[in-house]
């Protein structure tokens, strides 16, 4: 890799870098743990994952200050500015995913002991499939390669396609079993959530092939009109 | 290069610069050197020491021709004729074609007013009934007239170090140019008089298409509308400076601007 001829920009470029694996780190884990809480009713779990989210937003706080500082000092162009606003854009994302993981956290607490609807085999399926979004955009961001975040990107409609069929699922369940429906509310919450962490993981991944190739791939599927520069 | 180019819509071309090539007595400084200077906007030529944007930019009022050992091939054309042709005189070529140098050079024996005129009065085409109104036109094109309206007979070189720059575009006006060439023009200038002249380059770029040589690629990015990336004597890369300054087409002026140069 061809480094740049001020050290200290390759040096905060660097920690930058660093900063955005430690968080995508942090909520790939918080997203297995906080599903693992629920289906194992594991308050501890919940509490601890809880937990791990001060240090998501410290970080997030972190990266924005850095970003500024590498904007106001150094004026990047090219590669670099869009590395610089990919990290500002990115941290958004995974912290909005710790978020959700907290979320369903907050729902295994609430829950424990209590009967609720949960269609496992999509709930995991959906977490599998999320989880490895988030870490296949990690990879592509680290390896730049837009290959793999296409990839990334394409994954998003079948975590769609798992989060109708097990919608259906539970909202059958519910009409059959009308005692069930708060259990089945906080359930459609829950495969809400996973399927929200999908489309960041999209974000993110999109994010990715703009740093890499310069070109903004956002909206361009669904709409027509959007023509990017 | 070509087919990039083709992918733009650029403005009408001013000034088509063909398969150039130019030596100073062995030394081969520009290499095939292709491209259309668009009209009425600004064109920055960017890359390190010795790459051959000064002298490009030297050809194109044929400057380079006056150094001795220099020579220089292929075609330059302004509106479409050629400025190499044995029957353009080069003096009033320069009058079409001006000149903004690096280091502010006001006459220093010259007042105000008799350093906007002295273009005029070196080519035998004033007149005297016209002279104040030339004298304003020129001071405010070159955003000078309020800060100089009552010292018009002080002496060039009693102004600051930026207004002196803004007089000599605004001697470069008087002559009522269409091509503005200006090299490294704000160089010797704190950023307070830099920003002034990019500013104003900003403004001129409406009636007047600028060729500017700098080595400030912040400078570059701001005030130009297309870049032109020149190393070892050729030509890299030429787009629009929203292009070239987010996602270049060519890894070597993505690492010339990103600071990666060896």
């Amino acid at each position: 890799m061809t480094l740049h001829t001020d050290r200290e920009l390759n040096h905060q470029l660097e920690v930058l870098r660093g900063r955005l694996l430690r968080m995508a780190g942090l909520v790939e884990t918080m997203i297995d743990d906080s599903v693992r809480a629920l289906m194992e009713v594991n308050v501890e779990l919940a509490r601890q994952t809880i937990a791990r989210d001060h240090q998501v937003n410290r970080i997030e706080v972190e990266t924005d200050e850095q970003c500024l500082l590498i904007i106001a000092r150094w004026q990047p162009v090219a590669s670099d500015l869009r590395f610089v606003t990919l990290a500002l854009k990115m941290v958004t994302d995974l912290e909005r995913i710790g978020d959700l993981a907290v979320n369903i956290c907050e729902r295994a607490i609430d829950l424990a002991g209590r009967p609720a609807i949960w269609p496992w085999d999509e709930v995991q399926e959906m977490t599998n499939i999320a989880r490895g979004m988030v870490q296949g955009s990690v990879d592509a961001f680290v390896k730049g390669d837009a290959v793999l975040a296409q990839s990334v990107i394409d994954q998003d409609d079948v975590v769609d396609d798992l989060y109708v069929q097990a919608f259906q699922h539970v909202l059958s369940t519910m009409q059959e079993h009308h005692e069930d429906l708060p259990g089945g509310i906080h359930a459609l919450s829950v495969l809400k959530w996973l399927e929200r962490v999908a489309d960041h993981a999209t974000n993110l991944s999109e994010l990715v092939v703009f740093m890499v190739k310069g070109k903004d791939i956002r909206h361009m599927a669904r709409d027509p009109h959007i023509a990017h520069g | 290069m070509t087919a990039a180019l083709a992918s733009q819509r650029l403005p009408s071309t001013k000034i088509a610069v063909s398969s150039v090539h130019a030596w100073f007595g062995s030394n081969h400084v520009l290499k095939d050197v292709s491209l259309n200077f668009p009209e009425k906007s600004v064109t920055a030529i960017i890359g390190p020491s010795g790459c051959g944007k000064s002298t490009l930019l030297r050809s194109l009022n044929r400057m380079h021709e006056l150094v001795e050992g220099a020579r220089i091939s292929g075609n330059i054309l302004l509106d479409g004729k050629d400025i190499y042709d044995p029957g353009v005189d080069p003096v009033l070529l320069r009058r079409r074609v001006g000149m903004v140098f690096q280091k502010p050079n006001p006459f220093p024996s010259m007042t105000i007013r008799e350093n906007v005129l002295s273009g005029l009065k070196l080519t035998g085409r004033l007149e005297h009934q016209s002279s104040d109104d030339i004298v304003r036109r020129a001071l405010r094109g070159a955003a000078l007239w309020d800060e100089v309206k009552d010292r018009l007979h002080s002496p060039g070189i009693s102004l600051s170090g930026g207004q002196q720059q803004r007089l000599c575009i605004a001697r470069s006006l008087a002559v009522r140019p269409d091509v503005l060439l200006m090299d490294e023009p704000c160089s010797a200038l704190d950023p307070i008089a830099s920003a002034k002249i990019e500013d104003l380059i900003h403004t001129l770029s409406a009636d007047y298409t600028i060729v500017i040589v700098t080595h400030n690629m912040q400078q570059a990015a701001r005030v130009s509308n297309y870049t032109a990336f020149m190393l070892h004597g050729e030509l890299v890369e030429f787009s629009k400076t929203d292009q070239l300054f987010t996602a270049p087409r060519d890894p070597r002026t993505e690492d010339y601007i990103t600071g990666k140069f060896g």
